[in-house]
């Protein structure tokens, strides 16, 4: 039972919805703050986050690094556009693998609902070229999440 | 490939997949590779069956074995799914297990929170704040 949202707009661009049991005050911040990012912003087990700068500012710099203990990693750089605090963060990332992919500019938004806070987050989708070369960096564990769905796609086929 | 291939394609995957214990057979190679010796423990039927299971299911571009002295471990083919779903649903894993974090990176902060309770959004504000650690 996942809460987590994610829906294709076209062939552009990517949306992910969730919703978190906190106020978009907490939520924003552990979005922007080194501190509480490299807590949670790691991927699949295993994988750390041995170097998290977001300057948290607009024009303010981001660099994410990730490691996979193994000699396996990669890393992100962007620049923040825009910030609503607490309710809109609007950045662009790269991926560097090490080659860097195409500009990825992110709109998040958080809105309260409740006692907690609804989260949109649309993004570009890399193209052809760049997919490949992201599920080539060893982050290549989705692969199990795929069959679950292949499973569950081929059951009206049986 | 040409939509007829592909449809072709779709057609082996699909009833390759049709049947329940070729799809068990994928989600245990889902967890890694195997060997048939290890597929067929499950099962209550004979190697060749499960054999031949792994045939279909090599032919429909499933599953990939290679070479190793007188074994043949399967493991799931990479391309078996399109680049975009795969890309996805690895998009999807990573966020799903991120968010699960991030949810109890949440809980936690509440709980040290719920310790000073009935105040208003602003002085819970500033009580945050005053408690962060510098």
């Amino acid at each position: 039972m996942s809460k987590l949202v994610l829906t294709t707009e076209g062939d552009t661009h990517v949306v992910v919805r969730r919703r978190f049991e906190a106020p978009p005050e907490a939520v924003y911040r552990a979005h922007m703050e080194p501190a509480l990012i490299r807590q949670w912003c790691l991927g699949p087990e295993g994988w750390t986050m041995p170097v998290c700068i977001n300057e948290g500012k607009p024009g303010g710099k981001i660099r994410y690094e990730w490691s996979n203990g193994q000699g396996g990693g990669f890393f992100l750089t962007g620049e923040i556009l825009e910030l609503e605090p607490p309710h809109r963060i609007v950045h662009v990332e790269r991926m560097h693998l090490p080659e860097p992919t195409p500009d990825n500019r992110v709109v998040t938004t958080f809105v309260a609902d409740g006692t907690g806070t609804q989260m949109t987050m649309r993004m570009s989708l890399p193209d052809a070229e760049t997919r490949k070369a992201m599920l080539a960096t060893g982050m290549a564990h989705g692969m199990e999440a795929s069959y679950a769905r292949l499973e569950r796609v081929s059951g009206w086929a049986s | 490939m040409s939509s007829m291939q592909a449809a072709q394609s779709l057609d082996r995957t699909f009833a390759a997949l049709a049947d329940p214990t070729r799809r068990r057979i994928l989600a245990r190679l889902a967890r890694g590779e195997a060997t048939v010796n290890q597929l067929a423990e499950p099962f209550q039927i004979s190697q060749p069956a499960i054999s031949r299971h792994i045939r279909v299911l090599a032919e429909a571009g499933l599953i990939v074995q290679r070479v190793d002295g007188t074994r043949r471990p399967c493991r799931l083919a990479p391309d078996a799914l399109s680049e975009l779903d795969q890309y996805l649903e690895m998009l999807r894993g990573a966020l799903t297990r991120n968010y699960q974090r991030l949810d109890e990176l949440l809980a936690s902060q509440t709980e040290t929170k719920t310790e000073t309770k009935t105040e208003t959004k602003t002085e819970t504000k500033t009580k945050r704040r005053r408690r962060d650690p510098p």
